[in-house]
Order: C-alpha cells, then structure tokens, then sequence
C-alpha cells in the first residue's frame, strides 16, 4: 500500500473521472452501428409518442385489417378467442375477483399498443404490417372499447391526444415502504398459533396435470 | 434417444402405488434380516457378467431411462398455445442447487429460436457516445465473469393467489432454474460504448430486447444495469440452450426472470422507461382496490420444501427423514431457513448445505424423524435484510388475491400418514 493514501485517492478519482467519460476504457470491440441499422432495429415508440413513424388509419380500415389479421384470435370485436387475449371490455373490473385486463380497461399507454402490434403482430408473422395497417388496427381497438368514435382516424399529429381509461391506475413499487417494514422482523419459533386448520385441498380442485380425470376446463 | 422421454407422466395414483410398493418393500426388507439371502446379491447379475456400453454410445449423454421422469412438464390450460407459454423445472426430483440445463424451465412469447453464432449481433445504441454492433465472437473477447443466480419468472406460484390449486412443487415453484452463467458485465459493453453522451445516468434507463418475434422488450434502471447485470453466452459450463436464449442473454440477477431477455439483440440508452407490453399489460400486479404496482423488478425471499412433496411423497415408513427444500433472495443472500410440521405452530432451524451465495439457490434439510403422523410441512426463508417470507394471508392483506405475479407465500404440504403429500391451505 502507498505510504501516501492521499495519492493513491487522487489517482483513484482520476481514474474514476476517465471511466465515468466519453472515452471510456475502450477494447476497441465490435464496429460503429449504421443509421440503417439503427432505424431498423430501433423501431421503439415512447410514452410521450417518440419514435412514431407518419402515418394514419381510420376505424373502418381497422375493421377490415383487424379480421384479416388479428380477429382469428382476438374476435371480430377484440373480445378473444378462448384463451387468447381480450383487448376490448372488463371496464370497472379491476378490484373485482378475476379482473378482465384488456387495452381498454387496463392498458395505461397507447403507445404500448402501437409499439407491440408493430414489431410483434400479427402472432406468426410479425413485423409485416405497414405503419398505416398499424394505426387503424390501434384506432379499431380503441373503437372496440368505445374509447373513440367510428368516424376517428389515428395519425401521428394526434396520437398522443388520446386519454386512456386506466392511465392513472399505475403505481411504483412501494413493497419497500408497504411490505418490508413488517415483514424484517424476528420470526415466531414456538407457540406461534394454537389452532391449525386445512382450509384448501388442492386435489379436491383436481386441475395438476397427470391426475386421473386431468382437467381440461379452462381458467382465467 | 427422444424415447427416454417418451414415458407417461406419472400419476398421483401412480405415486400412490409406488408408495404402497416401496412400504410393501420396506417390510420385506425388514423380513431379510430374518435370514433370506437377497438374490441381488446371491445371483450373478446381467450387468456383472457381461458389457456395458462403449464410450461414444452417446457423444452428449443423457439421463438414464430409470429417470425419465425427471422432465420439464407444462400445464396446459394456463395458455392459448406452446409457443407463448412456460413449463416447470422438476424442482421436486433434484437435489443441490444447480438446475441443469436440459429441465430448466421454459418460458417462450413466440417460441425458442434458433439463431447460429455467426448470425448473431448485438446493438448498442441511444444515449452513448459511440452506437455500436458486436458480433458473438467480440463477445468472446471481453473480460468474462462467472456467477451462479437463480432466476425466476415473475408468475412463479401465481396460480396459488386464490387458493390451492396444482399439485406439486414442479407445478406450484417450478418457474427457477439456478446456473453458473459466465459472461461479460453490461457494464463493459455499455462503457465501450461510451455514456458520457446519456449525462447523468441516475434518471437514465436500459431498454432490451431479443432477437425473437415478440422481442419482449423490457426496460431497467441504468443503476441496476451497471450493477450486477451480465450478457452471458455459457450455463453450467456450456453454451446456453436454444430454450434459454442461445447464444447469448441477458443475466439480471435477483430481478424477475421477465427481464432476462434471451437472443439479445439491442440495447439502447433511454432517458425514460419505454413502458413495452411486458411492462405495463403484464408484469404489473393488481392490488385488491383495482391499482396496479408496476416496476416491481426484485423477487422476494422465498423457500419451498421440495422433499417430501406431493410428487416426492415418502415411501419408506416411519423412521429417518431427510426435509429437504430450496430457498434464495433477490435481496442477496439467504440467512436462515425454519421448517415447521406442524403447520406453523412451530419452528425448526434447517440445515443450509453450503455457504449461501446472494441471488442464488441455497440448498437446505431438515435431517429428522418421522413417526408416521400426519404432518403440515412449511419452510420459512430468511434473508440477509432481514425480510422473512410471509404467510399466504399476510400477502393477501396487503395484495389481495389478483396479483398473479410475485406470490412468496410459505407453502404448505399436507403429507399422510401413508406418506403421501398434497398441496393444502392451512388456518
């Protein structure tokens, strides 16, 4: 160790500083991204509407890509085929048991809506839609949850314009201040509890796979 | 060699049986010390007289056929279709900690891809000074780092929010694996990018995605990005399976298993969360008055006895019992675990089997006796903040039963008299 630990600090900060620094500890790896490369990956859209590419497409174009492409699985309405999502209805049902999630009752950003169909829709094969298809398909969801009218075109100039139901029914993480507080304490090793009772069987439900009689019933 | 695992999923009443036989064994046993000899022993065997396999009968060895049953099992309802679904590691039917590779859960949005070495590239762009594509051999050339983390999907045990439901530890725990990952810290690949061009990096973020149809998109702190988060290219020592993301993913340790996002493709710097499907649709948990808690990212500390289960049910009788269960933190390392037989009443330290790791299965036994009375078997995790896992109905005080996502409750298993094990509820 250094005789002088004032030293050996300052040098320490130093390197700190360079690190921290646009020119970084470099291994002079890899190869500088292209703008086509860059804009054909980066296809994210933002909250606040970033990364939108032009474009618009009405209610009516929407009703006829959406069962093209989308209905097989989501329903002439958006309500879901069977076990594949909903994206329309379940309004009010968030504090009920087995609350209906869907881009209307649940999701807090439309852009999440445009972002996802763009790079994920339709299921099998994605990334085919053009950006006009993209738009009338978010317009007919946003219809099929009567969230706008039928005669609404969506575009990029007023895409951010649209209120979703649930925007404000997000909260951060707050186990930290609602959960770990009483739960960091010494545990109960004796005594902890006079009665114990079985108040639910798992095989009176009889839903595990590989039980006789396996259930084929369907489940939210 | 797929015929090893062609065998029929074994059945409770199939447990029930092998149970009943191993109990029928068991007196047998007993009676040999009377005086039969045991032809095992007295009759030349098959396997001592003559040949067994040649080296090379199989390049890439897999399990023997007796333990063909030791598989990845799905559910089926749970999802529309196997491409976006997930199935569970058979936690109850391993032992230590490392999970190996070939029954490690799965959990796919649009299928495990197959994506060769030499078409792989990853991006790194957005808010750094230099955007960059690397190819998988530059991954190879950067300072490497081995560490084992367990992850877990964030739905683990989610279908038990409402009560009990599947049978099983596989079914109700399943969704963790445990690996010693090697490979190269984000934070090296980032600084070769260079973030003086992203400022300040407290309210800065990483945004991930995969190479595969659904991307899965996810956004993380930058704070945790330059922690501890890995892009790893080996599992256990070899390449990573096509299932978990070959040939490389991200390694977000202690964090949900959501945000491990496989066939890495993209990492760009953002100055705010992109708020994706899997951030806002999914991943977020409903609380009982209709708010959703988002961002919720650690994994809480959690244990699940393994052994005896209700598909590890104890076939010897009355006598020495080994306990035996799994617990890790996203918080960083367990402490403690305590099991109780007696559903809660009260408690017994457990064994940890080595050093506990942070971010990582530890291994516990509780090495006891049993009597051959029922028992209500629970483990209780401790971790190194001091958070002990909770109760079922502590859970449900706070969340009520709609979060799907991130149940650590103490799980109880009802094991009989008989020795079999059922997945119960208890007061």
């Amino acid at each position: 160790m250094s005789k002088y630990p004032e030293i050996a600090l300052i040098a320490a900060l130093a390197a700190g500083v360079t690190a921290g620094a646009a020119t970084a500890e470099e291994y002079g790896l890899g190869r500088p991204a292209l703008p086509e490369e860059i804009a054909a990956w980066d296809v994210k859209i933002m909250p606040d509407g970033r990364g939108l590419p032009e474009g618009s497409g009405d209610v009516w174009t929407g009703d006829e890509v959406f069962g093209t492409y989308c209905a097989s699985c989501h329903g002439d309405f958006a309500e879901g085929v069977g076990n594949w999502p909903s994206l329309a209805g379940g309004h009010g049902t968030l504090d009920r048991a087995d609350p209906v999630k869907t881009v209307g009752s649940y999701w807090p950003y439309l852009s999440t809506v445009w972002d996802y169909v763009n790079r994920s829709m339709p299921y099998g094969y994605a990334q085919s839609l053009s950006a006009d298809e993209v738009y009338a398909i978010t317009a007919y969801i946003l219809y099929s949850n009567n969230i706008v009218d039928d005669d609404f075109t969506l575009s990029h100039e007023n895409f951010t314009e649209v209120e979703m139901p649930n925007a404000d029914g997000f909260i951060v993480d707050d186990r930290a201040e609602t959960e770990y507080p009483d739960w960091r304490r010494d545990p109960c090793m004796e005594n902890c509890k006079d009665e114990v009772e079985i108040t639910m069987r798992a095989a009176v439900l009889d839903v595990t796979p590989g039980d006789e009689g396996d259930a084929d019933s369907g489940s939210d | 060699m797929s015929e090893l695992f062609k065998g029929k999923p074994a059945s409770r009443r199939a447990f029930l049986r092998g149970s009943v036989a191993a109990a029928a064994g068991a007196v047998t046993a007993g009676a040999a010390r009377a005086g039969a000899p045991d032809p095992l022993i007295t009759e030349v065997q098959p396997w001592a007289q003559g040949w067994g396999d040649p080296v090379d009968a199989a390049p890439y060895g897999m399990p023997i056929k007796y333990e063909s049953d030791v598989v990845r099992r799905t559910v089926e309802w749970l999802t529309a279709d196997l491409t976006s679904s997930i199935n569970f590691t058979p936690v109850h039917a391993l032992d230590g900690t490392i999970t190996p590779q070939g029954c490690a859960f799965e959990r796919h949005h649009s299928g495990a891809i197959e994506l060769r070495k030499e078409d792989y590239r990853l991006m790194i762009n957005g808010l750094v000074d230099r955007p960059l594509v690397f190819t998988y051999a530059d991954l190879e050339r950067f300072p490497r780092e081995n560490h084992v983390y367990f992850c877990e999907c964030a739905a683990n045990t989610g279908m038990e929010w409402a009560g009990a439901q599947l049978n099983g530890a596989q079914f109700t725990h399943g969704m963790i694996h445990n690996m010693e990952y090697t490979g190269v810290t984000l934070r090296t690949l980032l600084e070769e990018a260079g973030l003086g061009a992203a400022g300040d990096l407290s309210d800065k973020w990483i945004f991930v995605e995969g190479a595969d149809a659904s991307s899965n998109g996810r956004s993380i702190p930058m704070e945790k990005a330059l922690d501890d988060v890995l892009v790893a290219f080996k599992a256990n020592g070899e390449a990573l399976r096509k299932e978990h993301g070959y040939p490389a993913r991200l390694v977000v340790p202690g964090w949900e298993g959501n945000l491990w996002v496989k066939w890495l493709r993209r990492i760009e710097v953002t100055d705010a969360a992109v708020e994706s499907r899997e951030e806002t649709s999914k991943y977020t948990d409903t609380l009982a008055d209709g708010t959703s808690r988002k961002w919720t990212w650690v994994m809480d500390a959690k244990s699940i006895i393994t052994s005896p289960s209700p598909q590890a049910p104890i076939t010897h009788g009355p006598g020495p019992l080994v306990i035996s269960g799994l617990a890790w933190s996203g918080h960083g390392a367990i402490t403690r675990v305590d099991v109780s037989k007696d559903g809660g009443k009260s408690w017994q330290t457990a064994r940890l089997a080595r050093d506990p790791e942070a971010k990582a299965l530890t291994r516990f036994y509780l090495d006891t006796t049993w009597d051959g009375e029922e028992m209500l078997l629970q483990a209780r995790a401790v971790d190194e903040t001091g958070y002990v896992q909770p109760t079922k109905a502590q859970l449900r005080e706070v969340r009520g039963e709609n979060s799907i996502y991130h149940n650590n409750c103490i799980q109880t298993w009802w094991v009989q008299p008989g020795g079999e094990a059922e997945n119960v509820e208890v007061s």
